[in-house]
């Protein structure tokens, strides 16, 4: 997936193109701003934008010499991309840093309101507090729930009701806040981002997507969201943020403002931000955009991809959300080692895994197509508040649904001690020394199995709920609740082989490697190869998957039992199902993204796949010195082309290069206001110089600057992998078909997008963006 | 200040009731002084012996951060302390309020930005503008009977104001623009579902 593109490869433009260090021969030939650009929804065209980032090098190179203050230029010029890297890193990290407090604060603001200082959530207000008692840590007179300031007691029935019916009131409140400010502000702001970033970073243009109205108000609903309970992540959204802060900034440097290329490059970096501050992984963020979102992805924005991780981690850890200077909640520091036959329960996980992500991404596609087709998608406000509110009355009772998700993950990977007084580390101590640390395996007491129940109910819950949560009209994420419900399955199936061990440890499978009184089994690790396995399942990731779960845990020498489930989970799911939950939305929603991972195994051939068809009307050209401005401007009204390709005559339909409808419309609209004496009747040529023209005629309109002199070429025989791969390894939005050395036909993105659908038995017309 | 024993904490000043009143909560809230120290050292001890498990909290700094140090009234004596500070652990934290103060407030101040100036786009603005246009408006918005989105008569505005050019007047040419972007987004997300399912 990673196709590097040879820099030797010099397609740029020759004499005249745009960009070109031959304009100054001729003064009339300044770029015309507009020329260049792109429409909404379209593709860019990677070969030129390429060829223009090394013109401006090679100019900027060459004035270097001339001048001291040109020299500084070009050294800042190099600089700028470390600059620009380093900015993206601080403003992400703050953003995060911002969303992880305020998220906090705001999910606590559900149950109470901390009376020793109003800005702190419950952990915080019990910081400092002396009436913190072993059994009950969570309890401080500082926090005080609802039902205390309402009623002013804690106990009893009506005090339950109380509290159940303000929590279901604040999430309520929460999920119509953010849907509003989504509608109303910025509808581009819902979702999960990844999918449309993918189709953005393969050349697609969505104008307003990483604007700042999106930034603000993601931002702010992403908090609203994950505080309203809803079991939806924040991982996702946090790419969104971090890409619109790389486009936003990128406007404060010239290389980057004008070339949608190195645009791109900048944004894949941003991504690999996002996802470090989401995790507190640097090394995994880049190579999950490495691997997931990033399309092209040259060695070089490897290294600054890592760098602009890096700085958005340090920056997060310096605002330090949760204290002790961690990133992520999910921080575990046991380190017992695993044996051989444990990989057995692992690969079950893996299992699991595979099949919750098959499963999962099937029923969400099939939901998300009624939310596109039928009446269920003109009531986004209803929807959401209807979704809240059965998530808040469902998640009330249970204590392991009530608390928010990644506590709950933190909690299931938490290995019991003898320190921990949770209804999960509820075992009976039964042994007579004590050996600190490392406590060997114990029956379980009555907290731990009624802890087993609820969480299979929450199992059951978050399972259900989720398919309905992901692809609403608020900012979504979904790697917290896969990990959930992979964490949930993975410590249920710990604890069952601990009792397991600990009741039968005659067994044959037992005796070798397990004698009583030792610590065999450790729970916390199956909830983690749990989660691994089920992220792995929904999101198809494998490198990044495995080294973003052992930054997160710390648990270097868990590699192999991580890289079991996350391997068994994907050949699980690919069985299922061929896509990861990213590409199946980018092809619900019908994105021209070229799937560059796949590869095309039909015998088909260019003409099979080439405009026009056979009985189709001939392909529309321009020739290039007999049409006026008013035969091109009919053509452009007449049809919808994006470009036309021009030949030397209609009769010899031989190819001298491609012009693009929207430059064409620019410079013939500025010709006609700034140039005098162009009229309807003027004629248009794309030569190097005016052909003869009878006195009395009007000026001649040149128009060569805005031809593209290498568009490229195939035959009309050529096998379509080849086509296939030629698209997808440069980038290209339209490639010409020759026959004989004659222009015959074209074929664009769109057409082998329809083709690859058609071949895989797809609906064609649901491409959409025509 | 009543206090109502209902609960353990009855000698704790942070126990309010509900004739107390919200601006008293809050008072008292934004003074919180007893929180204010962002420094521990905190040790948990399980149960052992006759003693119960409990948690001890004191400020001190990180090389003093131990069992000796910080559990003060020690619960055993003599040759027992020395096994009762292995059971424990002891752990140095540090945060910082004031950084979570000032974060919340300025999540809290945009928030609340937002939401006026939602409000006010959605309610004053549209009631605003048929006072000032009063029976022109009224004519035109008659084309345009289903949209009751809140931008609907950007399009109007922006042909007025194209004409004049200084300050205030590019300035609401430019949230004209704004709106019509954002209707443009509204259309293709939530009508068409062309974008983003």
């Amino acid at each position: 997936m990673i196709p590097v593109i040879s820099t030797t490869e010099d397609k740029s433009y020759n004499g005249g193109g745009i960009g070109s260090s031959n304009r100054m021969m001729d003064f009339l030939e300044e770029p015309i701003p507009g020329v260049g650009t792109y429409d909404d929804f379209n593709t860019i065209d990677w070969v030129r934008e390429k060829s223009r980032d090394r013109d401006r090098h090679r100019e900027i190179t060459n004035k270097s010499k001339e001048s001291t203050w040109a020299l500084i230029h070009s050294v800042s010029d190099a600089f700028s991309g470390w600059l620009l890297m380093l900015l993206i890193g601080l403003l992400s990290g703050s953003l995060a840093g911002l969303i992880d407090i305020s998220a906090h604060w705001m999910t606590d603001l559900k149950e109470g309101i901390c009376t020793g200082g109003l800005w702190f959530n419950h952990e915080h207000c019990c910081w400092n507090s002396e009436h913190v008692t072993f059994e009950d840590r969570d309890k401080c007179p500082e926090w005080n729930s609802w039902s205390q300031l309402i009623i002013s007691t804690d106990e009893g029935a009506f005090a339950y009701i109380v509290n159940y019916f303000m929590y279901v009131l604040w999430a309520l409140l929460f999920a119509f806040l953010a849907v509003s400010l989504v509608k109303v502000f910025a509808p581009y702001a819902c979702g999960s981002g990844i999918p449309e970033i993918k189709t953005i970073l393969s050349g697609f243009i969505i104008r307003g997507y990483l604007g700042k109205w999106t930034l603000i108000i993601k931002t702010i609903t992403l908090v609203l969201a994950v505080s309203s309970g809803l079991s939806l992540g924040k991982e996702g959204p946090l790419v969104h943020v971090a890409c619109c802060c790389g486009n936003i900034l990128c406007h404060c440097f010239n290389k980057y403002r004008k070339n949608e290329a190195k645009r791109r490059e900048v944004l894949s970096a941003a991504a690999a931000a996002g996802v470090s501050v989401a995790f507190g992984a640097p090394i995994g963020g880049v190579l999950f955009s490495l691997e997931e979102v990033s399309y092209y992805f040259p060695l070089k924005t490897l290294w600054r991809s890592f760098f602009a991780a890096l700085v958005a981690a340090f920056t997060l850890r310096s605002i330090n959300p949760f204290g002790n200077s961690r990133l992520v909640l999910f921080y575990v520091e046991f380190h017992t080692p695993w044996h051989l036959f444990e990989l057995v329960p692992f690969i079950l996980l893996g299992i699991f895994g595979g099949l919750w992500g098959a499963l999962f991404i099937r029923t969400n596609i099939a939901w998300c197509r009624k939310r596109k087709t039928t009446q269920l998608g003109k009531y986004p406000v209803v929807e959401v508040l209807v979704v809240t509110a059965i998530t808040a009355i469902l998640a009330f009772p249970n204590e392991y649904t009530r608390m928010s998700t990644s506590e709950l993950i933190s909690e299931l990977f938490n290995d019991c001690g003898l320190l921990d007084s949770s209804k999960l580390c509820d075992y009976e101590n039964r042994f007579n020394t004590s050996k600190g640390g490392e406590l060997p395996d114990r029956p379980a007491g009555v907290g731990v199995y009624s802890a087993m129940w609820q969480l299979a109910l929450t199992l059951i819950l978050k399972i259900i709920i989720t398919i309905f949560t992901f692809g609403m009209k608020i900012p979504s994420g979904l790697f917290i609740p896969s990990m959930a419900v992979g964490a949930i399955a993975g410590r249920l199936l710990g604890v069952g082989m601990e009792q397991l061990a600990y009741y039968h440890h005659d067994w044959a499978i037992f005796n070798s490697w397990c004698s009583q009184g030792a610590d065999c089994i450790t729970p916390g690790l199956y909830a983690m190869v749990g989660a691994a396995a089920c992220l792995g399942g929904v999101t198809r990731m494998t490198v990044s998957l495995v080294v973003i779960m052992f930054e997160l845990t710390g648990g270097l020498e868990y590699i192999v039992p991580l890289m079991a489930a996350a391997m068994t989970s994907k050949w699980v799911a690919d069985a299922l199902g061929r896509e990861g939950i990213y590409d199946a939305h980018i092809r619900l929603n019908g994105y021209p993204f070229l799937e560059a991972k796949e590869e095309f195994a039909h015998k088909t051939l260019a003409m099979d796949v080439m405009k026009p068809r056979r009985n189709d009307p001939l392909l529309t050209v321009l020739t290039q010195d007999s049409m006026t401005v008013e035969d091109v401007e009919s053509i452009i009204s007449e049809t919808t082309y994006s470009g036309f390709p021009v030949v030397v005559s209609r009769e010899s339909q031989r190819l001298v290069g491609f012009v693009l409808r929207r430059d064409l419309i620019i410079s013939i609209e500025n010709a006609r206001k700034k140039q005098d004496g162009v009229v309807s009747t003027s004629v248009i040529y794309f030569t190097e110089h005016s052909p003869p023209m009878p006195p009395y005629t009007p000026p001649t309109l040149k128009l060569r600057n805005i031809l593209d002199l290498s568009p490229f070429t195939v035959t009309d025989l050529t096998p379509m992998e080849i086509v296939v791969d030629i698209f997808r390894k440069l980038g290209l939005r339209q490639c010409l078909v020759t026959h004989n050395g004659r222009l015959l036909g074209i074929i664009t993105k769109k057409d082998v997008l329809k083709h690859i659908a058609q071949m895989a038995n797809q609906d064609p017309d649901s491409i959409l963006f025509n | 200040m009543e206090l109502k024993a209902s609960v353990d904490y009855s000698d704790s000043p942070y126990r309010l009731d509900i004739h107390e009143g919200a601006l008293d909560l809050l008072f008292k809230g934004w003074q919180g002084k007893q929180n204010f120290e962002d420094v521990r050292c905190k040790c948990i001890c399980p149960p052992y012996k006759d003693n119960s498990g409990h948690i001890y909290n004191k400020n001190i700094s990180q090389k003093d951060c131990d069992c000796l140090h910080v559990v003060d009234p020690m619960p055993v004596r003599g040759p027992d302390v020395e096994a009762y500070c292995l059971r424990c652990e002891c752990k140095y934290e540090e945060r910082s309020s004031v950084t979570i103060k000032v974060t919340i407030i300025i999540y809290l101040s945009i928030l609340g930005l937002l939401l006026l100036y939602m409000v006010y786009l959605t309610l004053v603005e549209p009631i605003l503008k048929r006072r000032l246009f009063g029976h022109s408006q009224l004519i035109q918005s008659d084309d345009d009977v289903g949209d009751h989105q809140p931008f609907a008569n950007a399009h109007d505005v922006l042909a007025r104001s194209r004409s004049r050019a200084n300050v205030l007047n590019k300035v609401e040419y430019a949230q004209q623009r704004w709106k019509l972007q954002v209707q443009e987004q509204r259309k293709s997300v939530f009508d068409r579902h062309v974008v983003l399912s």
